[in-house]
């Protein structure tokens, strides 16, 4: 059996302990340094010993798993692992400053900096789902910052990889997860929805924005299994000033039925980042709990519908953000009318992806702050009302539609900045035919083609006969 | 080092050389051949050659209940089986019946076993469906990672330190890694006639440095397998579920 590591000063495979930052009850946290090795490094190390829970293990073994497969800037990068034979640990980046943990003290926060957070943390999901991961214990305790702002997860003891054997889900029976912050679905024993951790996500953003945890602290599973049926305070009966669209989003991300929760982190992260368009439902205006009536008729009939049993990849693919770039230039007509055709084509293989309109509105580089014209007639309110009309057969539910007049002196540019700052997965746009204003401008099709973060799909007019 | 392990093969030679040639582009130094040679296929002489030249370049051998078929008794097989057992007995020459007769039911290296079936008693050839079978199998050895094969669908099962059985089905190019701290039944899927609903050609890759398991698929000519089938005059039903991966 392995021993416990506690010195400082230990060395084991070159990584020698300097610091203990952390004693808990599954495992200790150690600063450590190797020669060679110029980063700031962790160093997990599980509690085994005589009567350890099996859990601690299990989890640490997962986390063995995940950690070393996960890329990018929203995870720690991982280092070394030792093994359970001899030594198990696990060696990752320490990541600079403190976790969520240390605000509580300040909570409630204003309204704004709690959807700023949102928008980070949800980023962060969204990066960790596209790799095949459901975290399942996201709190604020698991949630770091890097000094240029983006969220950091850690802790995958918990977590589910798509693609390799879920440990957890045989060995126990019981859900494993933190009380106040555990989806409905993994009470149930559902550990593969991406949206458990937005439901996770929505308990923090309550919890942040009222200083109260909507489903209170209880440990009991009787207590946890109260939210299956019974909703929490409207936010704004506890903060009379809280925002309907704010209030939109938490309460959308609490639904007991995962499929009535945001479909993606990334859609999750767009609505928090564009409070406008957020479009309010009944949900907004409550003020009050559902009746007691209600909540029993739910307490007795709690059939949440069958687990999705489409691998997270394909539950991620099935909602992309797509923006559609519309021009309402001297060429549009017939480049639009091709644009609506794919447009419409795409979304009705996809009944859950949204579709983001946008018009770039040329701001002249001499008078960057004029969006008023010569008539008097506010441009861009103009472009937005056109945007919509385009849209409008399209027929799409409001909470998939939104329409964006961006405004910049190079159209190409200001469309790839609105992609990559939305997350945007695929971008529609149409080619201009052979024009002079395309001779001495460039294309601006082409140069999103070439430089844009996500597919593009390039339009053309059908061919005159 | 990179081990290429086949199972399954079922006298199919054109899954079989498809499954070598991407072994060796992943770059496989060493193969495994998890039984059931022949059976069901058109090309069982060319297969058993090809076999036994891996096999005297190194490559380890373990023996299917097809093989075993072909010297014993076809009893217990359902009738498509049992038709192909008897035209392959009378297709391989004694050479080629005398080197599968003499294959042994398991084989170790370092912590590794091999075997066709359920490794407890291996003679019975069961099927490893579930978690009952696969702790079954896995009690039988102290090898850290059994590779079975037999059930022509891919499974992967592990049995922690605490005697608590997982199992999974895996996702193809996913590479899992073998945890050194429970144990693993790696149950391949089939090179020759997969029935897990994918047609394409099934086999695994083992990593021995990062203890890392693959899962490969490689698509092959279907077509000309099923020909041979024909042209053999063996049951159409087998030409047919190469297609459907059935």
């Amino acid at each position: 059996m392995a021993r416990p590591l506690h010195d400082p000063g230990f060395v084991i495979d070159g990584f020698r302990l300097d610091e203990r930052v952390h004693k808990g009850g599954m495992a200790m946290l150690w600063r450590v340094s190797k020669d060679g090795l110029d980063a700031p490094m962790l160093m997990k190390v599980p509690r085994i010993g005589e009567g350890t829970d099996p859990a601690a293990i299990v989890s640490f073994e997962m986390e063995q798993m995940i950690l070393p497969k996960l890329n990018g800037t929203h995870v720690p990068k991982f280092f070394a692992a030792g093994d359970f034979a001899h030594q198990p640990y696990l060696v990752m980046e320490a990541i600079a400053g403190t976790s969520l943990l240390k605000r509580l003290p300040e909570l409630p926060l204003p309204y704004d900096e709690v959807a700023r957070l949102g928008v980070k943390i949800a980023d962060a999901l969204d990066d960790l789902h596209r790799q095949h991961v459901v975290h399942l214990d996201i709190k604020p305790s698991n949630i770091m910052f890097r000094p240029e702002g983006a969220a950091v997860l850690i802790d995958f003891g918990l977590s589910h990889h798509d693609q390799l054997p879920d440990l957890m889900q045989e060995e126990f029976r019981l859900p494993f997860g933190t009380a106040p912050y555990m989806s409905p679905e993994q009470l149930r024993g559902i550990r593969n929805d991406p949206r458990s951790d937005l439901f996770a996500l929505g308990v923090l953003l309550y919890f942040f924005s009222t200083g109260e945890r909507p489903f209170g602290e209880s440990e009991t599973l009787r207590g946890m299994r109260r939210r299956l049926w019974r909703d929490p305070k409207p936010p704004r009966e506890l903060r009379p000033d809280y925002p309907p669209w704010l209030q939109e989003i938490v309460l959308r991300c609490l639904e007991v039925e995962p499929a009535r929760r945001h479909p993606t982190a990334a859609q999750l992260a767009f609505d928090l980042s564009h409070p406008d368009e957020v479009k309010l439902t009944a949900r907004s205006e409550k003020l009050k709990r559902d009746p007691w009536t209600t909540a029993m008729r739910r307490r007795f009939n709690t059939d949440l519908t069958a687990p999705r049993k489409a691998p997270v990849a394909t539950q991620i693919a099935s909602a992309p953000i797509i923006a559609v770039a519309v021009d309402f230039g001297e060429q549009g007509t017939p480049i639009n009318a091709a644009l609506f055709e794919v447009t419409a084509r795409i979304l009705a293989t996809l009944p859950q992806a949204r579709l983001a309109c946008l018009n770039v509105l040329r701001s002249s580089a001499i008078a960057l702050d004029s969006t008023l014209d010569e008539q008097g007639h506010n441009k861009k309110i103009d472009r937005l009302v056109r945007l919509k009309a385009w849209a409008a057969p399209l027929n799409l539910d409001e909470r998939r539609l939104t329409a964006h007049v961006l405004e910049g002196t190079d159209p190409a540019a200001a469309i790839l900045e609105f992609a990559a700052v939305n997350r945007v997965d695929h971008i529609l746009i149409g080619a201009r035919q052979e024009s002079f204003r395309r001779r001495m401008l460039g294309s601006v099709s082409s140069k999103v083609a070439t430089e844009a973060p996500c597919s593009v799909t390039v339009v053309r007019a059908p061919r005159e006969a | 080092m990179l081990i290429a392990l086949f199972a399954d093969i079922h006298a199919n030679r054109q899954a079989f050389e498809a499954c070598l040639a991407d072994a060796r582009d992943c770059g496989a130094r060493r193969h495994v051949l998890l039984g059931d040679f022949v059976g069901y296929g058109g090309d069982p002489d060319w297969v058993v050659d090809r076999v036994t030249g891996l096999a005297e370049d190194g490559a380890t051998l373990v023996l299917g209940n097809h093989d075993a078929a072909i010297g014993g008794s076809a009893d217990g097989m359902n009738l498509e089986a049992r038709v192909a057992i008897e035209w392959t007995r009378t297709e391989l020459g004694k050479p080629a019946r005398d080197f599968l007769a003499a294959l042994p039911l398991t084989q170790s290296d370092d912590d590794r076993l091999y075997v066709h079936a359920e490794a407890s008693h291996p003679e019975r050839w069961t099927y490893v469906v579930g978690t009952l079978e696969a702790a079954d199998s896995l009690s039988a050895t102290r090898a850290h990672v059994t590779f079975c094969g037999h059930v022509h669908k891919p499974a992967l099962y592990s049995l922690s330190s605490t005697a608590k059985m997982t199992s999974f089905t895996p996702t193809t190019d996913a590479p899992v890694p073998l945890l050194p701290g429970r144990r693993w039944l790696a149950v391949l899927g089939a090179v020759g006639q997969p029935r897990d609903g994918n047609p394409a050609a099934a086999y695994g890759l083992f990593d021995t440095d990062s203890g890392e398991l693959t899962f490969r698929r490689v698509p092959y000519d279907i077509e000309a397998a099923a020909k041979r089938i024909l042209e053999q005059g063996l049951p159409p039903l087998l030409a047919e579920r190469l297609f459907v991966g059935k």
